[in-house]
C-alpha cells in the first residue's frame, strides 16, 4: 500500500532508524538524513547494554534490518542546511546542494555527552587516568584491556556517578537517568574482566529505577563485590605514581575519605545536542527549560512539536534508555502517519500547562 | 529528658518530638537555601578546615533539623568562610550564608 | 543703616546652620584617633592646606571628574558651584565697595540691590551690576538643567538619578527656588530705581509695564530670603550637606587621614556627608542591573546617614568597588560598608586553635614560597601550571597549601569578622615565614590582597602570579612562544580594583599571544558574579551577573577569555561555552623550556 506521502527523519541513530522503519511500513517514503557516515548513532560507540549485557551490535542489527526497506532513502554524511515551509509539507535543502520535499518532519537529533572539562577539579583532561564512562566503552570495543596510562593493571577502580548531571554549577539540574544503571553495568564488566581488581561507585542516589535494574545492583554486590560509597567526588589530585587522590565524604559514615585509584571513571550525563539547535533554529522549535526540546504536553503529546508537521522521537525531547528511545520512536511514527493522513486521534487537545512552575526560570 | 552537653551524643535516638526547631526556623527565614540539601558530602569533602578538624557542612544541616543545637555548635566553629563549600554544591546552597546565620542565631537565642 | 524684618528669615537661617555644622563637624573630629587629629591640626601650618584648597577649586567649584563622566553634568555642576561662590565672594566686595567700609553685616551682599540704589556714585558699579547678572544668568540656565535632568537624565548620560526622600526634594524645591526669587526681587527694585545690569534692568523695565511693582518688590524679597532660610534649615538634612563637608574632607585627605583598615572613625563621617547624591553610582551596580536590587552606594550612604541601615544592605553587596571607582567625590564606600559589616557579624563560635602547627614544611631552604590558595584546589590547571614552570626553570620554591590551606582570612574579613580573621592570619603567617622564602607568589586575588596589606610581611615581597610571571619574563627567565589566539583578558576585582594591578598581566598576555581590547575593562571591568563578599546573594543571581558580565566580555568572539583569579574562573567556566583559563594556563602552555 503506497501512500505519496514522504516523510524526512533527522537523525540516523536508533529513534531515527526504528521510526523510519515504521513509517515506511505504513507505505510512506521516508528520507532517513544522518550527519555522519554511518547508521546507529551513539550506541555504535557502546558495547553492552544494561541490563541483560547484550551486545549493542546486535540491536544495531536489528534496526538496520528495518531500514532496508526500499522506500527508505537513506542519506550518509548529510546535513540539514535550510528548511521553508512549502504548502503544508516543507523544502529541505541537504549540504547545500540537494533539495527534497517531505510532507512531514521528525526530528530524532538525540544528545550530546556531557563535555567532562568542564568540571575543571575532577581533573579530566589534566590527568591521564582520569577518563569517562564513554571511554571506558570505547577501551572495551577494543577488546584490548584497561591498563593506568603507565601500561599497569589497575588494582583500583572509581566510578563517579552524576558527572554533569543534577549539577547546578554545569547548569544541568536534571538526572541523565542512564548513569545510575551504566556505573553499575560497567563496574560489573570491570570485575569480570579483571576479578582482582577493586571497584568503588561513588553515587548521591543510585536511581535503579527499570526492570531488572535493582537485579543488577544486587549483582553486583553478591557476585562481584563492588563497593558503593554514598559520596559525591569534590576534587581529585594525582600522585607521583599518576593515581589518582580522591576527596569524598563517606556520607553513610559521616566522615571524609580518602582513596587514591588507578584509574577514575567518570559516568557523564547527557546534555542536549549541539545539533538539536542547528535544526531547531532552522524550523523554529521550542527548547524547554532544561535546553532539549519542549513537547507538547508532558504526558499525552509527548512526539508533537510547536511547529506543525514537526515531529520529536528519542532522546532529544530528554534523556532515554534505549529501550525507550525505540518505543519512543515507533509512537512517533504513528503519531506523524495520524497526521498524514488526517487520524481523528490528534484532533483531542490537552489544557496546557505553559509556564512550567517547576523551574525558577524568572 | 535533660541533657547536658556532650551526653548528647550518646542519646539512643533522635527525639524529634522534643525537637527546638527554634534556630532551623530562623536560619530558614534568613536562608531558605537551607531546605535544598540532599546530602550528597561534597562540601563536607572539598571543606579546608575538615583537612584538620570535624567539620561537616552536610551534618550541620541535619543537626539544624533535627534540632540538634549542641553538636552545631562544635561542627560549626571551626569554619573559616573560604567558600569551597558553596563553590562545589550541585544544588547551589549558599553555604556561607546559612554557617554566618547559625552563629547568629545561637548568638541571639543563647547567649 | 540697611535693615529690614525680610532679612531676618536668611539671617536666622544661616545662623542655624552654621551652629548646626559646627557641633557636627566638632563632633567627628573628637571621633578621629588620636593620630589622625594630631595629623590634621598640623597640615593646617603645611603646604598641604594648599594642596586641599587647590583640589577643592578644582573638584568642588570646578567638578573636573564629573566633566570627565558627562561634559553636561559638568557645566551644570560646575555654574552652579562656581556660580554662587562667585556670587558671594564678588557681591561681598562688591557690597564693600558701596558701604565704603570693610565689616558689614552678612545679609548685605544678599539684598544689597534692595538697600543700594544708587549705582551712578560709584564708577565700578556698573562693572559690577554687570558681573553679578553675567554670574546671575548662569546660575539661572544651571537650575533649569537641573530641573531638567529630573525629567531628561539620559541627556545627561544617566539612565537612572537617585531617588530623593523628603528633606532632599524640600531643600531641592529650595534651591531651584532661590536664583530665580533674586531675578525676580533685582529685577523688581531694578524696575522701580534703576540699579540693576544688563538682565536685571531689561527685566525688570518689562516687568515695570505690566506690574504694580512698587507693591509687590517687598514681597518679591521676602520670598528670596525665606527660600534661602528654607535651604539652610534643610542644607544639614539633605545631600546638600556634602556642600560644605566636601571642602572639609578634602583638607583631611590631604592631611593623610583615611579610614583605618578595622574600624570606621568620624572621617567616614566625613565622607558620608560629602555625598551629593549625584547618583553616577547607580548606573554602575551590576547587582541593581541584573537582579532589581536596591542598595547602591548612594542609597547605603544615605540609610547611613539617617541610621536605618539594616544587615541585609551592609551584606548584599558584591564590593566589586565599581561605586567607589566612578565616584567623584572620592568615598571609599566600598570599605565603608565592608566595616559596617562588623556590627552585624556573629562573635561567638569561632574557634581555630586547632589549626595551630598542624602544617609543616620540610627543611629545604626556598626560594619562593608559592600559596595557591583555597579557591585554586578547585582549579588544578593553575596549580599544575604554577607548579610546571617553577619546575622547568628550577625555581626552589615550596607550595605552602598543597595539602591543605589555612584560609587566608580575607573571606572572614568580608563577613565582618575581623577580630576572628586575626587567628588566621598569624598561624599563616607563621606557616609562611617559616618556608624562609623571599618571595610569596599566590595565584588568589583575595589572599594576595590581605597578604600584601594587612600581613605585614617585614621580608618577603608579596606578589601575585600575574605579577611573578611577568617579572620573571622581564628577567629573561622565562620566554614565551606566542601563537595567535585571540585572548580577552578579566580584571578580577580583587586584583583590580583593590590592589590596582592592571597593567602586569596585559603585558604578559600580550607576549603570549593576541591580546583584544573589551568595552569595560581595567578600573571599568565588571565582576564575575562569583564574588566571596556577598553573603546572601542566591545562586541564581550569580549566574545572572555572571552571564550578563560574560556577554560583555566575549562581544568580540575571542577563542578563549583569559582571567587571573581561581574564583573568577570557576565562576565563568559554568556559564560559558568558550574556554576560560588562567593566565598562569596561558603562559605554561606557550613557555619555552
Amino acid at each position: 500500500m503506497d501512500t505519496n506521502k514522504t516523510v524526512a527523519v533527522i537523525g540516523g541513530g536508533i529513534a531515527g532508524m526504528e521510526a523510519a522503519t515504521f513509517l515506511s511500513a505504513r507505505g510512506i517514503t521516508v528520507y532517513l538524513i544522518e550527519k555522519e557516515d554511518k547508521l546507529g548513532g551513539h550506541l555504535l560507540d557502546w558495547e553492552r547494554l544494561f541490563p541483560t549485557m547484550r551486545n549493542g551490535s546486535e540491536v544495531v542489527k536489528f534496526l538496520m534490518d528495518g531500514v532496508k526497506a526500499d522506500n527508505i532513502k537513506i542519506m550518509l554524511s548529510s546535513k540539514l542546511t535550510a528548511a521553508e515551509k512549502s504548502g503544508k509539507g516543507y523544502n529541505l535543502r541537504i549540504n547545500e546542494n540537494v533539495d527534497l520535499f517531505a510532507d512531514a518532519v521528525l526530528v530524532t537529533t538525540g544528545y550530546d555527552l556531557f563535555d567532562a572539562t568542564k568540571k575543571e577539579e575532577y581533573g579530566y583532561g589534566i590527568y591521564d587516568n582520569v577518563i569517562t564512562s564513554a571511554d571506558l566503552e570505547k577501551i572495551f570495543m577494543s577488546g584490548k584491556a584497561l591498563q593506568t596510562k603507565q601500561g599497569n593493571v589497575p588494582k583500583k577502580i572509581g566510578l563517579v556517578h552524576c558527572v554533569g548531571s543534577r549539577d547546578e554549577k554545569a547548569g544541568n539540574v536534571y538526572c541523565s537517568k542512564v548513569c545510575c544503571v551504566t556505573g553499575v553495568k560497567q563496574a560489573i564488566e570491570i570485575k569480570q574482566k579483571m576479578p582482582y581488581t577493586e571497584v568503588f561507585n561513588f553515587y548521591m542516589d543510585l536511581r535503579m529505577y527499570g526492570m531488572h535494574f535493582e537485579a543488577l545492583y544486587k549483582k553486583a554486590q553478591a557476585d562481584f563485590g563492588i563497593q558503593f560509597i554514598r559520596g559525591r567526588l569534590s576534587e581529585a589530585s594525582e600522585d607521583q605514581n599518576g593515581g589518582i587522590i580522591l576527596k569524598v565524604e563517606d556520607t553513610l559514615m559521616g566522615k571524609p575519605l580518602k582513596l587514591t585509584v588507578d584509574i577514575l571513571v567518570l559516568l557523564i550525563g547527557l546534555i542536549p545536542a549541539k545539533g538539536s539547535k542547528e535544526v531547531g533554529e532552522l524550523f523554529g522549535l521550542k527548547n524547554g527549560v532544561n535546553g532539549f526540546y519542549k513537547t507538547t504536553d508532558q504526558h499525552t503529546l509527548t512526539n508533537s512539536s510547536n511547529v506543525d508537521g514537526v515531529f520529536f522521537a528519542g532522546a532529544c525531547t530528554s534523556p532515554k534508555t534505549i529501550t525507550n528511545t525505540i518505543t519512543d520512536a515507533r509512537a512517533a511514527a504513528s503519531t506523524v502517519a495520524a497526521y498524514l493522513f488526517n487520524y481523528r486521534s490528534l484532533e483531542r487537545k490537552i489544557e496546557q500547562n505553559e509556564d512550567f512552575w517547576l523551574y525558577n526560570t524568572k | 529528658m535533660k541533657t547536658f552537653g556532650y551526653t548528647i551524643q550518646n542519646d539512643r535516638q533522635i527525639d524529634f518530638d522534643a525537637a527546638d526547631k527554634k534556630l532551623y526556623r530562623y536560619v530558614a527565614e534568613k536562608e531558605p537555601d537551607i531546605n535544598l540539601c540532599i546530602f550528597c558530602g561534597t562540601c563536607t569533602a572539598t571543606c579546608s578546615a575538615a583537612e584538620f578538624k570535624n567539620m561537616s557542612f552536610r551534618k550541620i544541616s541535619l543537626f539544624l533539623r533535627r534540632g540538634l543545637t549542641e553538636n552545631l555548635k562544635r561542627e560549626i566553629e571551626s569554619c573559616m568562610f573560604c567558600g569551597k563549600c558553596t563553590l562545589v554544591c550541585p544544588r547551589g546552597i549558599n553555604t556561607r550564608n546559612i554557617i554566618f546565620n547559625i552563629r547568629k542565631g545561637i548568638e541571639e537565642y543563647e547567649f | 543703616m540697611s535693615f529690614d524684618w525680610f532679612v531676618l528669615p536668611f539671617s536666622i537661617g544661616a545662623l542655624i546652620l552654621i551652629v548646626v555644622l559646627i557641633s557636627r563637624y566638632i563632633l567627628w573630629v573628637i571621633k578621629l584617633s588620636r593620630a589622625d587629629r594630631r595629623k590634621s591640626w598640623r597640615s593646617v601650618f603645611s603646604f598641604k592646606l594648599f594642596q586641599a584648597v587647590w583640589e577643592v577649586f578644582n573638584e568642588s567649584l570646578l567638578h573636573r571628574k564629573i566633566f570627565r563622566v558627562n561634559a553636561l553634568l559638568g557645566w551644570m555642576h560646575m555654574t552652579f558651584a562656581l556660580g554662587w561662590f562667585l556670587l558671594i565672594v564678588i557681591g561681598s566686595v562688591e557690597s564693600k565697595f558701596h558701604k565704603e567700609k570693610v565689616f558689614n553685616m552678612p545679609y548685605d551682599p544678599i539684598f544689597l540691590r534692595y538697600f543700594e540704589h544708587d549705582v551712578h556714585g560709584f564708577w565700578f558699579a556698573e562693572g559690577f551690576t554687570t558681573i553679578m547678572d553675567t554670574i546671575l544668568l548662569l546660575l539661572l540656565v544651571a537650575t533649569i538643567m537641573a530641573v531638567s535632568k529630573r525629567f531628561f537624565k539620559w541627556i545627561y548620560g544617566m539612565k537612572r538619578t537617585t531617588k530623593l526622600h523628603p528633606g532632599d526634594q524640600i531643600a531641592l524645591a529650595s534651591l531651584w527656588l532661590i536664583f530665580p526669587m533674586r531675578f525676580i526681587a533685582e529685577s523688581f527694585t531694578a524696575g522701580i530705581y534703576g540699579n540693576g545690569g544688563y538682565l536685571t534692568q531689561t527685566a525688570g523695565d518689562i516687568f515695570a509695564t505690566f506690574l504694580p511693582l512698587k507693591s509687590l518688590e517687598l514681597g518679591a524679597w521676602w520670598t528670596y530670603s525665606s527660600a534661602l532660610c528654607l535651604f539652610f534649615l534643610f542644607l544639614p538634612f539633605s545631600r546638600y550637606m556634602h556642600i560644605p563637608t566636601e571642602v572639609f574632607l578634602i583638607y583631611l585627605r590631604k592631611a593623610g587621614v583615611k579610614t583605618p583598615d578595622n574600624k570606621l572613625t568620624g572621617f567616614s563621617e566625613f565622607e558620608t556627608y560629602s555625598c551629593s547624591r549625584c547618583g553616577l553610582c547607580i548606573d554602575q551596580c551590576q547587582l541593581s542591573e541584573t537582579t532589581g536590587y536596591d542598595d547602591q552606594a548612594v542609597y547605603f550612604l544615605q540609610k547611613l546617614r539617617r541610621n536605618i541601615l539594616q544587615e541585609e544592605s551592609s551584606h548584599n553587596c558584591l564590593l566589586c568597588g565599581k561605586c567607589t571607582n566612578i565616584c567623584p567625590v572620592g568615598i571609599d564606600i566600598t570599605k565603608i560598608r565592608l566595616l559596617k559589616r562588623t556590627e552585624f557579624a556573629p562573635e561567638m563560635l569561632f574557634n581555630y586553635r586547632h589549626y595551630e602547627n598542624v602544617i609543616h614544611h620540610d627543611e629545604r631552604k626556598v626560594d619562593v614560597a608559592y600559596f595557591g590558595g583555597c579557591m585554586t584546589h578547585l582549579t588544578p590547571k593553575i596549580k599544575i601550571a604554577m607548579t610546571g614552570i617553577f619546575r622547568k626553570l628550577n625555581i626552589r620554591y615550596n607550595f605552602v597549601d598543597e595539602n591543605g590551606s589555612i584560609c587566608c582570612g580575607r573571606p572572614l574579613k568580608l563577613a565582618g569578622n575581623h577580630m576572628q580573621a586575626r587567628d588566621l592570619m598569624q598561624e599563616n603567617k607563621r606557616i609562611i615565614i617559616a618556608t624562609g622564602a623571599k618571595i610569596l607568589v599566590t595565584s588568589c586575588p583575595i589572599c594576595y590582597n590581605i597578604f600584601k596589606n594587612e600581613y605585614k610581611f617585614d621580608k618577603i615581597q608579596v606578589l601575585h602570579h600575574s605579577e611573578y610571571l611577568n617579572l620573571l619574563h622581564k628577567e629573561g627567565a622565562l620566554k614565551l612562544t606566542p601563537n595567535e589566539e585571540k585572548m580577552v583578558y578579566h580584571d578580577p576585582c580583587e586584583l583590580g580594583r583593590m590592589m590596582n594591578i592592571y597593567e602586569p598581566p596585559r603585558e604578559i598576555l600580550e607576549k603570549s599571544g593576541k591580546l583584544i581590547p573589551v568595552q569595560k575593562e581595567k578600573n571599568f571591568a565588571d565582576c564575575c558574579g562569583g564574588s566571596l563578599a556577598n553573603l546572601p546573594l542566591s545562586e541564581d543571581n550569580r549566574r545572572k551577573v555572571s552571564k550578563e558580565a560574560l556577554t560583555k566580555l566575549l562581544a568580540p568572539s575571542p577563542d578563549i577569555l583569559v582571567t587571573a583569579c581561581p574564583l573568577c574562573k570557576k565562576t565563568f567556566s559554568n556559564v560559558s561555552d568558550t574556554p576560560v583559563k588562567d593566565i598562569a594556563e596561558v603562559v605554561y602552555e606557550r613557555m619555552i623550556e
